[in-house]
């Protein structure tokens, strides 16, 4: 293509369109079911239940240490089918880009999403490219959906939460959000601060086929953190969480930054992590499980249920004391001094 | 982390529990005047621990919390020109105004930016030449001094679409005149670590002469415990006197430096904190010979009377004379994510605080 940003006319249905698609596109992502360009992709029917779902990205910066919106659209719904227990089959990929995006910018993320989609096992089966006038978009909006399949005996749900049950988080927390938060910001911190965008689908397989019982329900903490997260899980299944602050996993230089800022580690996005919630007899050998795997190898138990007032979540601080841990209300914003 | 680790480490800060019970011979009442140590004070769990004999009290603390209704309309009304691009610190894009917040004007198409230093707002204003980039400088004397080196960045650089309206507060004339308040009954301050690392740990002496136990403490669990334990001493042993126990950051005397930039710059007026009305010299204005970067001498603004938020008892609670949990309209019709005034906002306000912790009883 000799020029070297896009036109509206890439998103045309015309000529250039399949241009963009052939050159650029078919390039990296080469799922057999794609190549043909067909209006929809057939699948071959497999036993079990379906796992559905669909998620939206448009992160500024495009790209940060770590990953980039590529990445993120891949590891974001593979993770949404993973977390009930899903085996991921195949994603959608739908593009909306602006004109006068700049087609190396955009090459970069096609390739990256290709590798993410190549690690992960999972293809890139269909997708659509429509190109919006100069100024009505943001570079890139990403959609991706995907489908998967979860075994009959599976069952997974934030409603199984009972007392006595364990809560585990599969590793650091909060180095995404404060990634993304600083790179924005325009801050120079030193210091490796990096996104831990990662598919979480082979952790959650390798739990459930060794302990399939034990398991009440998985969840991502993405937007809002973990203290959001947990926040539904303790309203969806009646009880109280109740958090050890000393035993949560942070990173040396993710927890400088938050001192910086003024900002909780508790309520920042994570895109590589997941809680899971277990049976507190069973939670030493869900967890050596979950340390095996590359993705889980910084698990740590964080916390309990309690049979107490639902939907509540606190927390023992290091002095002994006790405060309430509230989900996250609006954005989170550094403070003056 | 250095300088943080230690003064989180359960092992070495849960001995100072018990040693704070046995301190604590008489009653104590004591403000903490610092919203950051409100804060501190939830978050590290001190509060669920506090022995029946010690009650904390919120003072005046959080810059954003004390900006009368005026100002907030002023700077509403300033954010709305057209050619001016309005540079905030994040907590006050939220804060309601009569009607609406900069978060409102934002969405009618003003132009709101939230920085993070007011250096940041003067590379706004190099990159964006054509527009006028006004700084709103709410803060007290942690944040002045900055704002006084960027207008003298500016005025190096001849940067000339910059200036600031300046809200900015001192902390020990208000202090007083709330200590004057019999009602209040307060025996002991635990005084502020930032601020006091700009005016010094002797700035109390006046308040420990008139018989106030002052100690000058940090933000972690091991300062908070250690500085309530020393306050508890005096109160017990009827000494009471100015403490520094975070000298790792605080000097006696204070940051001369960062004093001497700020006079440069600014120079006192009368100013308006909510809840506590006008008080004489409380605020710093910016000086003539810098009147180019004073955006009220910019722009044809008049900060109106506003009346603070109907029912709303901020400003009590900012004159530590009730809590939030007794002000109707406390998480009710006033939540983080919908406010009412201004201490349910700013990640240093009282309501805030009482609302995100909570307290198991």
């Amino acid at each position: 293509m000799s020029d070297k940003t896009i036109l509206l006319d890439h998103g045309s249905g015309g000529l250039a369109s399949q241009e963009l698609i052939s050159t650029l596109f078919l390039k990296h992502l080469t799922s057999p079911v794609l190549k043909g360009l067909e209006d929809s992709a057939v699948l071959d029917n497999q036993a079990g239940r379906l796992v559905f779902t669909t998620d939206s990205y448009v992160v500024d910066p495009l790209f940060f240490p770590g990953g980039d919106i590529g990445k993120l659209a891949v590891h974001g719904t593979i993770n949404d089918l993973a977390m009930r227990g899903g085996m991921p089959l195949c994603l959608s990929l739908a593009l909306i880009l602006e004109e006068g995006m700049d087609l190396d910018e955009l090459e970069r993320i096609i390739m990256s999403i290709a590798e993410a989609s190549e690690a992960s096992g999972v293809p890139v089966v269909t997708g659509d490219t429509k190109v919006v006038p100069r100024g009505k978009g943001d570079k890139v909006f990403i959609n991706t959906s995907g489908i998967g399949f979860v075994d009959n005996a599976v069952n997974l749900s934030s409603t199984n939460g009972r007392p006595g049950d364990a809560v585990i988080l599969s590793g650091t927390m909060g180095d995404h959000g404060i990634t993304i938060m600083t790179r924005r910001a325009g801050i120079g911190l030193d210091g490796d601060l990096r996104s831990d965008t990662m598919a979480l689908h082979r952790l959650v397989a390798s739990v459930l086929s060794v302990h399939p019982g034990a398991v009440r329900t998985f969840r991502d903490p993405t937007r809002g953190g973990v203290a959001t997260t947990l926040n539904e899980i303790a309203a969806a299944c009646g009880q109280t969480i109740v958090l050890d602050e000393q035993s949560l996993p942070i990173r040396s230089q993710v927890r400088a930054a938050c001192e910086i800022l003024g900002l909780e580690p508790l309520y920042l996005a994570n895109e590589g992590k997941c809680l899971a919630v277990v049976d507190g007899d069973r939670a030493e050998q869900v967890l050596a499980v979950m340390k095996q795997t590359e993705e889980g190898k910084d698990a740590v138990v964080i916390g309990r249920l309690e049979q107490g007032k639902a939907g509540r979540v606190l927390i023992t601080t290091p002095i002994g004391g006790s405060r309430v841990v509230a989900p996250l209300h609006g954005q989170p914003l550094p403070r003056i001094c | 982390m250095k300088h943080i680790d230690e003064y989180r480490d359960g092992e070495l800060i849960r001995p100072l529990v018990a040693e704070l019970r046995q301190s604590l011979t008489r009653p104590v009442r004591l403000m903490e005047v610092c919203g950051t140590h409100t804060m501190a004070i939830f978050r590290s769990g001190i509060r669920s621990i506090l022995p029946e004999a010690m009650e904390i009290v919120s003072g005046p603390g959080c810059p954003v919390c004390v900006t009368s209704a005026s100002h907030m309309d002023a700077f509403i009304a300033m954010a709305e020109i057209p050619g001016v691009r309005v540079a905030i610190f994040g907590d006050l894009f939220r804060v309601p105004g009569s009607s609406g917040s900069l978060a409102n004007a934002a969405a009618r198409g003003a132009q709101v930016e939230v920085v993070y230093s007011p250096m940041d707002a003067l590379e706004l204003a190099t990159r964006h030449p054509a527009e006028l980039v006004v700084f709103l400088g709410v803060g007290f004397e942690t944040t002045t001094p900055g704002i006084a080196a960027t207008i003298l960045a500016a005025a190096k650089d001849a940067v000339d679409n910059f200036c600031v309206f300046s809200t900015q507060k001192v902390i020990p004339g208000p202090l007083e005149a709330l200590m004057q308040d019999p009602d209040l009954n307060i025996n002991a301050l635990l005084c502020p670590g930032h601020v006091s690392a700009i005016i010094g740990a002797g700035a109390y002496q006046p308040f420990a002469d008139r018989g106030l136990a002052c100690v000058v403490a940090g933000f972690e669990p091991a300062d908070l415990l250690n500085g309530l334990i020393m306050l508890a001493r005096q109160i017990a042993e009827g000494r009471p006197k100015v403490e520094n126990l975070y000298p790792r950051v605080v000097s006696w005397e204070g940051n001369g430096r960062a004093r001497a930039m700020v006079e440069e710059i600014f120079e006192p007026v009368d100013t308006e904190w909510r809840g506590l009305g006008f008080i004489e010299r409380s605020g710093l204005a910016i000086r003539d010979k810098y009147g180019r970067y004073d955006a009220l001498k910019r722009l044809d603004i008049t900060i109106p009377a506003s009346a603070e938020p109907k029912g709303c008892l901020c400003g009590e609670i900012l004159k530590g004379k009730t809590i939030p949990p007794h002000c109707p309209l406390f998480g009710s019709r006033c939540t983080p994510a919908n406010p009412v005034g201004p201490c349910m906002v700013s990640s240093e306000g009282t309501c805030a605080a009482y609302h995100k912790y909570g307290q198991e009883t």
